[in-house]
């Protein structure tokens, strides 16, 4: 840090302010990875005059750490920035060069500076530039996770509805990867939905599964097993033939589970359970 | 059509054992696999790297095509550096298990493929070397 407050680049940054600032605007208009097409050029000359009043404040508070308070101004403003990016469109090293490119018209400002002094002054700078580089990194990585496991939450639920087939029938169309976690998500909302709806029958449809190893075959039979506690008998639809080959493959046995084919002949399965059955009326349907 | 190259998927989490199934399903598609052989190698594949995760902690899976005197197939070898198995006639046998499975993985694993080659060292990992032909 320096140490002779009169060599401190402060001043020198403050008052070549609008020249630092016209210079950075212009060197990233003329750089390879400049995007006329994703930010207008008053938005873009509005970023760079914050990100360079946060600096100066940063700096101002004596501190050459960017996590320090002092900064936290300049780290509010950056988070926003990447964000804002992220959205529009940007890539994380297209945001970090954003930054990167201050140090250019950032060291030009210190031509004043006695030569030892000016190095000192461009190694923390350029030391505090590359660190908020990374931060601008840090954010965007941050959102890209938050995205992911937003999505990851909205479809562990989309996936796994319990639709009501008939007075005291529930259907589970299930589709996709049956891990551990879904298992759980599966077995609280079809125990739910029996308590709900006070159905006694139950079609677990697997149609949607791509692949049944032994641990989807062990949550299946757990599920089963819960809702038979619940008073729900279970029927497994959906059961294509390679699937039924791989299974007695692999020695799984699925007991005191009725299985079958498709939805339909589950459906007509659970109906006569529930001693019901469809008629035709013999009249056809004429198209109103 | 080209002809799929090896490729190596790493093993951590449930979700590279998707990774993995996907990997398995392409290749196999791509080599023209009928339906029944496809979801057969891919539950293998499935019971073996789920395996690696559960007990040893991650590994590794290698899928290579295996185009010897004209016939078609697909290998899988999945390596681990866990804590190995310390009796393989017991892990082999259908209904062991040591972590609340239904113990069919590695049986079921033998018998849903042509060759089967398990490699244990108990302190060093194992290695499961897979292969269907077409």
């Amino acid at each position: 840090m320096t140490s002779n407050p009169s060599v401190t680049p402060i001043p020198l940054v403050r008052a070549g302010y609008e020249g630092i600032l016209a210079m950075w605007i212009a060197v990233q208009k003329r750089s390879a990875t400049a995007r006329p097409d994703l930010i207008s050029d008053a938005d873009l000359a509005r970023q760079c005059s914050e990100v360079l009043s946060m600096l100066l404040e940063g700096l101002a508070s004596g501190s050459m750490d960017v996590s320090s308070p002092g900064w936290e101004g300049m780290r509010a403003t950056l988070r926003g920035i990447s964000l804002s990016r992220g959205r529009l469109g940007f890539g994380p090293s297209e945001t970090a060069l954003f930054i990167l490119s201050l140090k250019e018209p950032l060291f030009g400002s210190l031509q004043e500076l006695d030569p030892s002094s000016r190095i000192d002054a461009i190694l923390e700078l350029n030391h505090v530039i590359d660190r908020l580089g990374l931060l601008t990194s840090e954010v965007y990585q941050q959102g890209r996770e938050e995205v992911s496991m937003r999505q990851q939450q909205e479809m562990l639920e989309l996936s796994t509805p319990v639709v009501k087939l008939w007075d005291g029938m529930l259907a589970l169309p299930l589709i996709g990867t049956l891990d551990s976690e879904r298992t759980q998500v599966v077995m609280e909302s079809l125990l739910q939905a029996i308590v709900e709806t006070g159905s006694t029958i139950a079609i677990i449809d697997i149609t949607g599964v791509p692949t049944v190893d032994t641990k989807v075959a062990q949550h299946l039979i757990q599920t089963v097993s819960a809702a038979r506690l619940m008073g729900a008998d279970c029927l497994i639809s959906g059961i294509r033939p390679q699937i039924a080959q791989t299974i007695i493959h692999l020695g799984i046995t699925l007991p005191d589970v009725v299985t079958k084919a498709t939805l339909a002949d589950a459906f007509v399965a659970a109906l006569d359970r529930l001693g019901q059955r469809v008629v035709s009326t013999g009249a056809t349907s004429t198209g109103r | 059509m080209g002809v799929p190259e090896r490729l190596t998927v790493a093993l951590r989490t449930q979700d590279d054992v998707v990774v993995l199934r996907q990997r398995v399903r392409e290749q196999a598609v791509a080599l023209c696999f009928s339906l029944l052989d496809q979801t057969k190698i891919v539950t293998a594949a499935s019971e073996l790297g789920r395996n690696a995760v559960a007990y040893a902690g991650g590994g590794e899976a290698m899928i290579e095509p295996s185009l010897n005197s004209g016939r078609v197939g697909l290998a899988l070898t999945v390596t681990d550096h866990g804590p190995g198995i310390p009796n393989v006639e017991d892990a082999m046998r259908p209904g062991f298990t040591t972590g609340g499975g239904l113990g069919l993985g590695l049986s079921g694993t033998r018998r849903l493929v042509h060759e089967f080659d398990l490699r244990s060292e108990v302190g060093r990992g194992t290695i499961v070397r897979i292969l269907r032909w077409k």
